[in-house]
């Protein structure tokens, strides 16, 4: 019986010591060098796997940061500065400023001004909408509603308004990673410089038909009547494909162009309200707070 | 309900076919061996079924109402076939608490651990049996004598099926002849009058279960017939090497689970391979490992652990092996 | 009797109208003329606001090799060039067209009489076609030129006249060949003639008894036609699958009918041909089947393109109260239409309405994993797997289990048992996977 026992310790403890070396040799033969700053960078990173600066992962970004010479054109956007910094002070690299955007839909087609003339019964997914037709709308470029953009979300920093069908952006927690922006099939989104008290000034339409038709399909569409681009002393504005476009940093917020759009495409959000004047605020701005 | 026009992608015609009209086609091809059941085994048979089903059912519900808080989906049917299969894997003297455990290994830890219908890598009713013939091992193999309504529920006569009273006699040395006498004639094991679990010994009834899942289309040929069909191979190849020591092909089909599992258990769409070659190899498989279980294993019967061992590889298959492709490339010369 | 091996389907047949005799359906008042009415590039507009035109005359220009010339089907004045939501279901470019009269283009033949006697050479008959602008009438509108054109190196060996209309309700090809019998075999003729092969085979199914007789009957005139019935079932009327039900070639992966020697065309392109070629007559109408199971006279009408399908619904007996959809095309591959006014273009073999009953889907239910997708997928893919990997945006692997295989026939979304968008999602995958391998060529 003992000698059972003997045999039976001695061989695994022969096995043991076998495997042992061959792990300790293919170990050895396989060792991967990493520099060690890779990690103490990853450490610093929020973590979110986001892909918002245009890397895989925040690993990938940590080695990009690590090998790049300069910080020019890296950049975190859910960390935003202070990650930029103390990645700079771990690798003795100068920290470039960026300034920090929001993601902001550039739509505004609630059924309200953009009524329904049909019912989509396939798979809720814009993707799948877009591919099919223009849309429960005869707008062929505004929001579908499906929410793409909220399950691309990964900051809870989008949702989908069951009322007007379309997204809402919570700015503060909004990272500007971009998910939403790539995940719109209709290129909706776009990521704005952030301003103080996160105030905006921005035309919510993407209809490129003309202006007969855009008015036609949504009431609040862009018909470039060059209107605001007339009225802007900034050079902010710029009309192209039947659409105008507010340059958030050109933009200086002075509100002339909100006013002088016929259609109420422009939206101002996050501005104390208006001293009483007469149609002054455009129908399509009370839909944030 | 709105007057607009509907638009969505094609198809817009759609078959008739529905989970849960699937799942009644199951039970309803189950109906004939619960009858035979009945008739062998008298009412502890309908006592065992009705706990097991009922049970069955309720965890389900009781689990997606509180635990997942979704949507309660025991109208699908599926838990029903779940809780019959459970009832006819075990012997129709089971106490109602082993039954209560075994229905709540089925679907607690086998299908909803899992995400529920569709998710679960093992047949969630031969998991429960497997489960209680390792806890109960008395209760799960003391098989009630048939003695039709006469016989009792829980005070019933209890004997060994045919299948143990080989593996027995075969191990003790005793002669096959001697043991030949022993267990039931074919033809009395085709119509099921013999020890066994509930709905496993009736041959003929689950035949004709099995006839109308085919007609129905509510599954293919493939796997019953791999199964079977390399069930009766293996012991052909067996009896014609060793007629002293091994049991002829006829009593391998008819004695045990072998009907049950190749008709009703392999067949589990949620845990068997997604196209027919596998569907073939998953047969042969189940069918080998049964033969070697029952041949040189420790237990008499094993097609609730050959099914389990092939469930385990559908994953593997439907990953490796694909349907055949139209068009596929044939590299000439 | 012939068909396909491996999977398909049998969707009830619903073939209401097939006893109806083709009627001519009046002009309407006003035609919107899409330019891009085919695959490959819009035409290029060659009328403007304001000019008169007759009919048959072109009003657009194909615009380079895979395109096709639009004639106008109606005569008068183009009262505006704007965008029309089409059966694509986007804004596309379109002729609109006040008509008054029904004044043609001199070069027609409009006489009854069949012409027998083909005069024009190989390359002359192609030109013709292409002219015309003929293209596939099945309903995937593939510029027939293009298909005529056997490129260097490739040879074809056989014709496939495609009489199978496979889908559920269509019954246009079916009137087609019994009424214009003769004609289809004319331009089949032609057909061989452009392809320079000596055999052709018309694929009809077996539920369409009348129209196999009568072809055959009029087949034997005919040198190297002959008439195939084949057994009823979904999708035959796919190239792929009837080259395969009748030929028994497998048209490999990627490639194209050509590379197993054989050209595939429509009844109704073979008519059109005859037409383009014999009677000098550029393709301006179709026939179309106006269907469904609450139109109160459902029935195949001879149709100008350009007219709105609320006409065709008007003279079927007007849209039922109970409408839910309205199809142009068949139930397994057709379009729904988001509103009646939407154009027929050379392509709409048919409308069909369908009541709120039958428009809208149950509910999608988890996977069983039943495998009946993968049993009747024509194509042997493994349609539950490609839309888990779309859904989870795995392309790379939907890409690798040959997504962009998928001829979107529908089978898979039709058996499934817990109603799930196999199809949708398949289609997004396989656009985005055709997309990526786009881009892949691209930047290298």
């Amino acid at each position: 019986m003992s000698i059972t026992i003997i045999i039976t310790i001695v061989t695994l403890s022969l096995l043991a010591l076998l495997s042992a070396v061959i792990l300790y040799f293919i170990a050895s033969k396989f060792k991967v060098y990493e520099d060690p700053r890779i990690d103490e960078v990853q450490a610093v990173l929020p973590a979110a796997n986001c892909g918002g600066c245009g890397f895989a992962g925040c690993r990938n970004f940590a080695e990009a940061l690590v090998k790049a010479e300069t910080f020019e054109g890296l950049n975190c956007p859910v960390g935003g500065a202070p990650v930029m910094a103390e990645a700079a002070r771990i690798l003795g690299k100068e920290a470039v400023a960026v300034e920090p955007t929001v993601a902001v839909l550039l739509c505004n087609g609630s059924p309200e001004f953009r009524p329904h003339n049909t019912k989509y019964d396939g798979v809720p997914d814009c993707r799948i909408a877009h591919s099919l037709y223009l849309g429960e709308t005869d707008c062929s470029y505004g929001c579908l509603g499906y929410g793409d953009c909220e399950r691309a979300c990964t900051f809870d920093a989008l949702h989908m308004n069951p009322v007007t069908g379309l997204p809402e952006i919570i700015d503060d927690k909004c990272t500007a990673c971009g998910a939403c922006v790539k995940a719109c099939p209709r290129h909706l989104l776009e990521l704005r410089k952030k301003a103080k008290k996160d105030r905006k000034i921005y035309v919510a339409c993407q209809n490129c038909d003309k202006g007969g038709p855009a008015r036609r399909a949504c009431k609040v569409a862009c018909i470039a009547c060059n209107k605001c681009f007339n009225v802007c002393k900034f050079e902010a504005i710029t009309i192209a494909n039947n659409l105008a476009y507010i340059d958030s940093y050109k933009c200086t917020f002075c509100r002339k162009c909100v006013t002088e759009c016929p259609t109420g495409s422009i939206l101002e959000i996050n501005f104390p309200p208006r001293k009483a004047k007469t149609e002054a605020e455009p129908e399509g701005a009370a839909v944030k707070p | 309900m709105s007057n607009l026009l509907n638009v969505s992608p094609s198809p817009h015609v759609y078959g008739k076919e529905t989970t849960r009209k699937l799942m009644l086609g199951v039970i309803i091809a189950l109906v004939p061996a619960l009858f035979a059941s009945v008739f062998y085994f008298g009412y502890g048979a309908i006592i065992v079924t009705a706990v097991s089903v009922l049970s069955c059912v309720a965890f389900e519900y009781l689990i997606q109402r509180f635990v997942f808080r979704r949507q309660i989906t025991i109208n699908d049917f599926s838990a029903v076939v779940t809780g019959l299969l459970l009832a006819f894997n075990v012997p129709s003297n089971l106490p109602v608490f082993i039954i209560i455990i075994g229905a709540f290994v089925s679907i607690a830890i086998a299908k909803m651990t899992f995400g529920g219908l569709g998710n679960n890598p093992f047949n969630p009713a031969l998991v429960g049996r497997v489960f209680m013939l390792i806890s109960f091992p008395v209760q799960m193999t003391s098989w009630p004598v048939p003695k039709g309504f006469a016989t009792g529920y829980l005070d019933a006569v209890t004997g060994a099926t045919p299948l143990a009273i080989v593996k027995e006699g075969l191990k003790n040395g005793e002669p096959i002849q001697q043991l030949l006498a022993q267990i039931p004639t074919p033809a009395r094991m085709f119509l099921g009058n013999m020890g066994g679990s509930m709905g496993e010994v009736a041959a003929a009834a689950l035949i004709l279960g099995g006839i109308y899942l085919l007609w129905k289309k509510i599954i293919t040929w493939h796997v019953p017939v791999s199964v079977i069909g390399s069930i009766v191979i293996f012991t052909s190849i067996l009896w014609l090497v060793n007629p002293e020591k091994n049991m002829d092909p006829v009593f391998h089909l008819l004695a045990g689970g072998v009907l049950l599992g190749a008709i009703f258990m392999a067949t589990d769409y949620v845990t068997s391979p997604m196209n027919p070659r596998a569907m073939i190899i998953y047969g042969c498989g189940i069918g080998i490992l049964t033969v070697i279980i029952r041949v040189w294993g420790a237990y008499p019967e094993g097609v609730s652990f050959a099914i389990l061992i092939m469930n385990a590889f559908v994953p593997l298959m439907n990953a490796y092996i694909k349907p055949k492709r139209f068009g596929e490339v044939v590299k000439n010369g | 009797m012939k068909t396909f091996p491996k999977g398909g389907v049998h969707p009830p047949e619903s073939k209401l109208t097939a006893g109806c005799p083709t009627e001519v359906l009046p002009l309407p008042k006003s035609v919107v003329i899409p330019v891009s009415q085919h695959i490959g590039a819009p035409a290029n507009v060659i009328v403007s606001k304001g000019e008169s035109v007759r009919t048959g005359q072109a009003i657009a220009e194909g615009k380079g090799f895979v395109s096709a010339f639009i004639h106008s089907s109606v005569s008068g004045k183009v009262s505006k060039i704007d965008t029309i939501i089409d059966t694509t279901g986007y804004r596309q470019t379109a002729v609109f067209i006040d008509v008054e009269g029904d004044e043609w283009i001199e070069s027609i033949d409009r006489s009854e009489e069949i012409v027998t006697g083909i005069s024009l050479s190989q390359e002359e008959i192609v030109k013709k076609c292409s002219a015309s602008g003929i293209v596939g009438m099945g309903g995937a509108t593939f510029p027939s030129h293009v298909k005529l054109t056997v490129p260097a190196g490739k040879k074809c060996d056989v014709l496939i006249i495609n009489g199978v209309e496979c889908e559920p309700y269509l019954t246009s090809d079916h009137r087609l060949m019994l009424e214009r019998g003769e004609e289809v075999l004319i331009g089949t003729t032609i057909l061989m003639k452009a392809l320079n092969v000596t055999r052709a085979l018309v694929g009809i199914e077996s539920n369409k008894k009348d129209a196999i007789e009568h072809m055959t009957r009029l087949a034997s005139a005919f040198q190297g036609i002959t008439v195939c019935p084949l057994k009823v079932k979904y999708p035959q009327g796919a190239e792929k699958q009837l080259i395969r039900a009748l030929i028994k070639r497998e048209v490999p992966s990627g490639k194209l009918p050509l590379d197993v020697n054989s050209v595939v065309h429509n009844v109704g392109t073979a008519f059109a041909v005859y037409e383009a070629v014999q009677k000098n007559k550029p393709l301006f109408e179709r026939i179309v089947t106006v269907t469904g199971k609450s139109l109160a006279r459902p029935g195949n009408y001879l149709v100008r393109t350009g007219t709105p399908v609320s006409r065709l619904i008007e003279a079927a007996g007007g849209l039922p109260e109970d409408t839910g959809k309205i199809l142009s095309g068949g139930p397994m591959m057709g379009k729904a239409l988001a509103n009646t006014e939407v154009p027929v273009v050379k392509g709409t073999s048919g409308i069909v309405v369908l009541p709120k009953s039958d428009s809208s889907r149950s509910k999608a239910g988890p996977c069983i994993r039943c495998a009946r997708c993968v049993s009747v997928c024509p194509i042997g893919l493994e349609p539950y797997l490609l839309m888990t990997l779309s859904e989870k945006g795995l392309f790379e692997k939907a890409e690798q289990e040959r997504i962009t295989d998928c001829m979107e026939c529908g089978s898979c979304s039709f058996e499934c048992p817990a109603s799930r968008p196999l199809l949708d999602y398949i289609r997004l995958g396989k656009s985005t996977v055709i997309r990526m391998a786009r881009e892949r060529v691209t930047k290298k």
